[in-house]
């Protein structure tokens, strides 16, 4: 037990004195939610509009300014012809062009049905959807404002509710991501990389012909880096909490348990690659090809698994971070209990053996 | 009693095992002894260290450290035995004090323990023992690795080519230090491919190809040496090496330091070639009478050889 202690002591030197890679380890998690939180969202804020108002009267005035007031618009022109409305979407500039017909306000008192035009540019054809149904929301809110109540004849009234994350936060979707992604780098790359290079230095040479059994070598390698990931762990959870103020709505002990248990999956991958590289660079390579893209991919966190095909679909199941980014919504967002992801954690538990049972029995106890 | 019996071992390398390594290689070191294992490059030494330090299976043959197997019983076989790597391998972030310290508790020991054992290598790096070890000289590296394989008092200590890339100095400082830890009883097995290396050994293996040519003490193998040696120079020693290789009389011939060295067939060849160099009108032509050493000893026994 002394031994395998002053392997781990020596490991923390190791990393403490690699200042840049640790900086990296560390800074990776804050760095990657800032990002993510402020940066890379797929939120709809701010979109600039061009009006394009052929009747200039109130009832206009009174929708366009609700429709700059809202943080999802910004009104950028006031345009005169149709014309202009083509030419300013290929200046790229706005996002979407609302027409509003002559006699506005008369036909709609009159009348009482009037017509708006959206037009949206739909290159990108998420973002044209939401701005146009963000639109319709409120023009449909202007429209209930005025009739003032009144009932009207044979309306539906549809009323949506988005369940546990009302404000459709982009937040919710990529904190559980980025968890599963600085876990894994930190966790597969940073122990097989270690490994791998007491190969390359000879210092497993001198490891193998001592009294240190091979495996505890191994094991000890992989301690700090867990270390290292609860920290990471505390890391995100609390930027999250404070900064980007997303609730953790389940119970704190069995998120940070689910994600050490994930840690140990991530561990064992990297022990088990380090099993089989030889040199430091195929270990990367490894764990960049054969788990970082997999993870961005396949584990429904920047595109969703329902869509996509048959074998696709499949292949996700061995993704172990696709299970964690489950359990994580689950749990934070959801606020579910044990009883709702025993069975993601099950499979967790299983990869995790398997992995380290792999591991182990692939260990070199010689040089070849 | 043998501290190392090496016997019929044979290893392969490679899919098709096309590249023979060791080519059925016996061999007995006696206990206390200090044992060279002399060689060129690709002669196969680091894989024989590497079989008896358990890092690698033969193909065939068996290996025995201290009446151990290295196969069966490699698990003791690793508590017991030190070892050093040709190339330095400790940990280079770390200090010269920590690098000890860590390998003293991973053998299960401390500094304190075992510091009589190490006492005269370490003083001499002690005055750097916060610096790191990826900082320190090439000698000084060397004595490092040496205290960090010796700090558990190994029975048996493997030291593959400590001196390579080290200064002469500092060679000669090594081989004191190695003659100094003979006097505690430990066994070594030391290899390198300098010849003039052999002398201070108790019992050399002469190893070329993955075979081994000669075992003997030092002056045993110059002894067996057998024909008469000269040693010639002249201004112009290319030519002279060319003429005196086609004179009568003349067994071999090679370049060796400032003179060639002449091997003769049979003591009364001498004539001819007495006669060739004193007609010469080179200036400083002389020649001389040597005994020979392990390195001519080296270079008959790989012609006879091949």
């Amino acid at each position: 037990m002394k031994q395998f202690f002053a392997f781990i002591k020596k490991e923390f030197y190791h990393i403490w004195r690699d200042k840049r890679t640790m900086f990296i380890l560390l800074g990776m998690p804050v760095v990657q939610i800032v990002i993510f939180g402020f940066a890379l969202t797929n939120e709809v804020k701010n979109s600039k509009i061009a009006v394009l108002d052929f009747s200039k009267d109130d009832a206009t005035q009174s929708l366009i300014t609700q429709l700059d007031a809202s943080r999802y618009f910004d009104l950028e022109k006031n345009l005169v012809t149709y014309g202009q409305v083509e030419e300013e979407f290929k200046k790229g500039k706005i996002k979407m062009a609302v027409v509003l017909p002559r006699h506005f306000s008369e036909d709609l008192k009159h009348e009482n049905k009037v017509q708006v035009q959206l037009i949206a540019d739909a290159s990108d054809p998420n973002v044209a959807n939401t701005l146009a149904n963000y639109a319709s929301a409120i023009i449909m809110d202007y429209q209930e404002r005025i009739t003032n109540g009144r009932k009207m004849p044979y309306t539906i009234n549809t009323e949506v509710r988005m369940l546990y994350n009302p404000q459709l936060k982009g937040v919710f979707n990529f904190v559980p991501g980025v968890m599963a992604m600085v876990l894994l780098l930190v966790c597969t790359m940073m122990t097989a990389i270690t490994i791998v290079k007491e190969k390359e230095t000879g210092t497993m040479e001198i490891m193998l012909v001592s009294p240190m059994r091979p495996q505890l070598v191994v094991l000890a390698k992989a301690v700090p880096y867990l270390l290292l990931s609860i920290v990471n762990i505390a890391t995100i959870l609390l930027l999250s909490v404070y900064v980007l103020e997303m609730p953790i709505n389940g119970n704190l002990l069995l998120l940070v348990g689910e994600s050490i248990l994930f840690t140990l999956v991530s561990l064992s991958l990297g022990l088990l690659i380090s099993a089989g590289a030889q040199s430091q660079q195929t270990a990367m390579f490894i764990s960049l090809v054969a788990l970082f893209l997999p993870t961005v991919m396949l584990s429904g966190f920047m595109f969703p698994i329902e869509n996509m095909p048959l074998p696709l679909r499949v292949i996700s199941n061995i993704v172990p971070a696709k299970w964690y980014y489950s359990i994580v919504k689950s749990v934070m967002i959801k606020g579910m209990g044990i009883a709702g992801v025993w069975k993601e954690t099950i499979i967790l538990a299983g990869m995790m053996i398997f992995f380290l049972g792999m591991a182990i029995r692939k260990f070199k106890i010689r040089l070849a | 009693m043998n501290a190392v019996v090496v016997e019929n071992i044979i290893k392969t390398y490679g899919k098709k095992k096309e590249v023979q390594a060791l080519d059925d290689i016996s061999f007995e070191v006696n206990k206390g002894e200090l044992f060279g294992l002399i060689g060129p490059d690709g002669a196969g030494k680091t894989s024989l260290f590497r079989i008896l330090t358990t890092l690698l299976l033969a193909d065939s043959g068996t290996a025995k450290v201290d009446s151990l197997d290295v196969v069966k019983d490699f698990k003791a076989i690793r508590k017991r035995v030190g070892y050093m790597p040709g190339r330095f391998s400790l940990y280079q972030d770390l200090s010269v004090e920590e690098n000890l310290e860590f390998f003293a508790t991973i053998f299960n020991t401390s500094i304190d323990e075992n510091y009589d054992l190490i006492k005269d290598i370490y003083v001499q790096i002690e005055p750097f023992r916060k610096r790191k070890a990826g900082k320190l000289s090439g000698g000084m590296k060397q004595k490092l690795a040496l205290s960090c394989a010796l700090i558990h008092r190994p029975s048996v200590l493997f030291l593959d080519e400590p001196t390579t890339g080290v200064d002469a100095v500092s060679r000669k400082e090594f081989w004191e230090m190695l003659k100094g830890l003979k006097q505690q009883g430990i066994t070594m097995l030391v290899s390198t491919p300098y010849m003039d290396e052999a002398a201070l050994c108790d019992k050399v293996a002469l190893i070329q190809k993955g075979k081994i040519l000669s075992i003997d003490t030092p002056v045993g193998i110059t002894e067996k040496f057998g024909r008469p040696l000269m040693a010639v120079r002249s201004s112009r020693m290319l030519q002279l090496l060319q003429q005196v290789k086609e004179l009568p009389g003349v067994q071999d011939a090679y370049p060796f330091g400032e003179y060639h060295h002449v091997v003769l067939k049979e003591d009364d060849a001498v004539a001819p070639l007495l006669d060739f160099i004193r007609t010469r009108k080179d200036e400083g032509a002389e020649i001389t009478v040597v005994t020979p050493d392990i390195e001519d000893c080296f270079i008959a026994l790989m012609k006879t050889d091949t």
